[in-house]
């Protein structure tokens, strides 16, 4: 590996530990009730509101519409996503301290799995927690779902929910970018250094 | 004889000013778009300015936005208040203690906000009560009172509750002699046995209030009061009638002298004699009522205040001649000038403070009573207002160098110079002026913007309303030379003072929510899972949950006719503007609206068999029609065992 490349997968790593302070995704919600919105903060380890209670009230609306509690304690990936992403800098510093292109391609799938895994995860937790509804429900419409959108805004009733990564989502997308495209380049580079030595 | 050309110059020029001001002078309402527009906020725009009315008999507070005169609430203070339980609550009821027991209304007067280095600070208001002598604090965060204090030795609490320029204290003052300590004697021994008292309530940084000395003085009427501020901080003025001491028919026996007195107080110098022991320690009873930290009102029964008199505390009280009757007694921001609103003289009298220290140093007295030297008029007098109006009250000030003067029988505003004590302007006051006031117009930086009237009667000023018409506020503009009349607006209850402050002091320290964490209350129910009824003999206790939008528990049965039910109502919400309320059939207390986080208590003694709905009354969500539940009531006796449910 060249000495760049080793850099950049450590300072990759370096930045995937934003995770540990800012948050991965973030919801608004908008209504007339809520001129200063409400908000959740999906963190790596944990779900908070934005607002201190927003949570609460959060969960308190969604009652009406027999949509399930969120109750981070209940919800196991909090509890395996920091390890994974611990394991997952220190590894990505030993592929930068060892230089070893191997363990590169290794981490950096791992990572795109383990990335993808994450956000297929949230779709179809947040799929669950919009569809899978109380059938007793006070409010029912009919053909009506609340799931919000991965990126982007919906209507949702009298709320706008607006979905966006959040910092820390952000630097481990940044963090897979840089461990893909240097995996590429030494792919590259070692596969013409073996045409140019065979 | 030259008085009364004087007066009689004045009245002829009191009446060419109102036919010149009826002539087009005025501003007549709904005519003027520019006054329109001065007064427009757009909807879901601030006011500039909290205004706080007195709500008078009313005993409560109201709380409007300035400019454009939108109420915005009603602060319960001295009388219950049905609407949210003020006073009915086993909370709040002990905030109507006194040394009389229970007392459930009262008469509120001046609002005084709070200052730190004679500049308003946004910290506290206080009001006092004059009926059943109390001073009360409203902590501005919560808009809620919480500390209420009765004032012993004293009768009609009218010179309240004005402040010293660091808030030291809060003043109260006797407006009815009375024999003090209290005595069974005959009324006609007015000269003998009553007495006056001035008393000092020390506020802590905190804002806790005590009593920390009273100032044994003449039986006369101390009717209001303001205290020194920059050079004259330390000193404490109030104005006193009925120096002629009738005990009837004081409306001709107490306008006989040609001049009454300023009670000027060196309350530094009280300081002094009380820490020398020179004051009397008195067995005196009051109640002080206060939110303890589990926000449950508690009355502590006081005994004892400290008393001093002037003729054992040298150089701490003098008598400011001031013609006619003094009402209001104000300071200007320099704190130099005192104006004397005599309500039956001719002339505003200013007192210099300069002069007065010179004329005390000189011992230039025309008498003594009781140990108060009298000081001579002509050598404290700094200059006298002429053709002021009719029976002027009070004055505030607008920082420019100008003084207000409202004038009851004339009803106007009459704008006069501080330098050269000449007026310059008079409007109009629809009708009978009592109080005026100017944002800050009693402190050393006021907001000189308006002036805003406080009207005691309306006549045809509104839509009639039967015989009781509705008092009035009238916000004039005092930007520029004349003054300009922009807006006339509805108050609550009769308001006397009032004061305002800029928005900004207070509006981003408002309590949204009370955290449950930080819920105290014994008997609060912080989980539905709590919630539960339990008997204790003929009591049965309710812990009560509410969240949008129910009630747990919200089925009961097990009550017997006869029993007294307590519902103890925690509000789970931690969400800002969802209260709850809480109302039962046939209950003889009131309801109870319960703020985010809350816990508050009523009884209900239920008197016949049946099963009673109760449910919320503050409409709190989509399915507020449906928050509720009910409350069977079986014969005393019955077997039916107390249940209940839970989700």
């Amino acid at each position: 590996m060249l000495r760049s490349s080793r850099v950049l997968i450590a300072t990759a790593s370096i930045l995937l530990g934003l995770v540990f302070v800012f948050p991965l995704w973030r919801i608004d919600l908008k209504a007339p009730q809520y001129p200063e919105g409400l908000g959740l903060l999906i963190k790596i380890s944990d779900i908070t509101g934005v607002k201190p209670y927003d949570l609460q009230n959060i969960n308190g609306l969604n009652h009406y519409i027999g949509m399930k509690a969120i109750e981070p304690d209940s919800i196991p990936e909090l509890r395996f996503m920091p390890v994974f992403v611990a394991v997952m800098i220190a590894a990505g510093l030993l592929v930068a301290g060892t230089g070893n292109r191997a363990l590169l391609y290794i981490w950096v799938g791992v990572f795109l799995i383990g990335s993808v895994a994450g956000l297929v995860d949230f779709w179809l937790w947040s799929y669950d927690y919009g569809h899978n509804l109380d059938p007793t429900a006070a409010i029912k419409v009919p053909g009506m779902t609340y799931q919000p959108p991965l990126i982007g805004s919906k209507k949702l009733l009298n709320f706008v929910a607006t979905s966006w990564p959040g910092l820390g989502g952000l630097a481990a997308m940044v963090s897979v970018g840089i461990g893909s495209v240097v995996a590429i380049g030494e792919w590259r580079r070692a596969r013409s250094g073996a045409e140019a030595t065979g | 004889m030259i008085r009364t050309t004087k007066f009689a110059m004045g009245l002829a020029a009191g009446v060419v000013t109102l036919l010149v001001a009826g002539c087009g002078g005025g501003t007549p309402i709904g005519g003027n778009g520019d006054a329109a527009s001065a007064v427009y906020v757009a909807p879901g725009d601030y006011d500039e300015f909290y205004f706080f009315t007195s709500g008078g008999f009313s005993g409560h507070l109201g709380v409007y936005g300035l400019p454009s005169g939108r109420l915005l609430k009603q602060v319960p203070i001295f009388s219950q208040w049905a609407e949210n339980g003020w006073g009915y609550s086993e909370e709040t009821k002990a905030m109507l203690e006194t040394s009389y027991g229970f007392v459930p209304w009262g008469d509120s007067h001046h609002p005084e906000l709070s200052q730190t280095d004679g500049v308003i600070d946004g910290r506290w208001l206080f009001i006092n009560e004059n009926n059943t002598p109390r001073i009360a604090r409203i902590d501005l965060t919560t808009f809620e009172t919480v500390e209420i204090i009765e004032i012993p030795n004293s009768a009609g609490n009218h010179a309240s509750p004005f402040v010293t320029q660091n808030t030291e204290y809060t003043v109260a003052a006797t407006r009815f002699s009375v024999p003090t300590p209290q005595a069974d004697v005959p009324i006609e021994s007015f000269k003998e046995n009553f007495s006056g008292m001035l008393s000092f309530v020390k506020v802590a940084d905190n804002g806790r209030m005590s009593i920390a000395f009273q100032i044994l003085v003449p039986g006369y009427n101390y009717d209001l009061s303001h205290s020194g501020k920059g050079p004259s901080h330390g000193w404490s003025f109030f104005t006193s009638y009925n120096t002629e001491q009738a005990n009837t028919l004081l409306e001709v026996n107490a306008s006989q002298n040609d001049k009454d007195y300023i009670a000027a107080v060196n309350w530094m110098r009280a300081e002094e004699c009380v820490a020398n022991g020179q004051g009397e320690q008195w067995t005196s009873n009051y109640v002080h009522n206060y939110f303890n930290d589990q926000h449950i009102a508690v009355s502590d029964m006081e005994n004892g205040t400290t008393v001093i008199t002037p003729a054992t505390c040298s150089d701490m009280v003098y008598y400011l001649p001031t013609p006619k009757s003094p009402h209001g007694v104000n300071v200007d921001p320099s704190g130099l000038l005192i104006v004397a609103g005599g309500k039956l003289a001719a002339v505003v009298t200013v007192h210099s403070f300069t002069k007065m220290i010179v004329a005390i140093e000189n011992e230039d007295f025309i008498g003594e009573v009781e140990g108060i030297p009298i000081l001579r008029y002509e050598s404290i007098l700094a200059g006298e207002v002429e053709n002021p109006g009719l029976g002027p009250l009070h004055t505030e000030f607008d920082g420019r160098g100008y003084a207000y003067t409202s004038a009851f029988i004339s009803s106007e505003i009459v704008k006069w110079s501080l330098e050269t004590f000449e007026v310059v302007d008079r409007i109009p006051a629809y009708y009978s002026i009592g109080h005026l006031s100017i944002p800050g117009g009693d402190t050393r930086e006021p907001w000189g913007k308006w002036v805003i009237a406080l009207n005691k009667t309306t006549k045809d000023r509104y839509l009639p309303t039967g015989p009781e018409l509705t008092h009035s506020a009238q916000l004039i503009d005092i930007s520029g030379d004349k003054m300009r009349l922009l807006l006339e607006f509805p108050t609550v209850g009769e308001p006397h003072y009032a004061q305002a402050l800029p928005a900004s002091l207070i509006k981003d320290k408002q309590v949204r929510i009370y955290p449950l964490d930080e819920n105290h209350h014994p008997l609060a129910t912080k989980t539905e899972a709590d919630a539960r009824v339990e008997r204790e003999g003929r009591n049965v206790h309710v812990y009560m949950t509410t969240i949008r939008t129910h009630f747990v528990p919200d089925n009961i049965e097990g009550v017997q006719v006869g029993d007294s039910v307590f519902f103890h109502v925690t509000n789970l919400e931690q969400d800002w503007d969802v209260p709850h309320g809480f109302a039962i059939t046939g209950a003889n207390t009131s309801e109870l609206l319960l703020m985010p986080g809350e816990t508050r208590t009523i009884v209900w003694l239920p008197t016949r068999i049946g099963v009673y709905p109760f449910y919320c009354t503050d409409f709190c969500s989509a399915l507020h029609q449906e928050m509720q539940g009910y409350v069977r009531v079986s014969p005393r006796g019955s077997s039916v065992p107390i249940s209940f449910n839970t989700p």
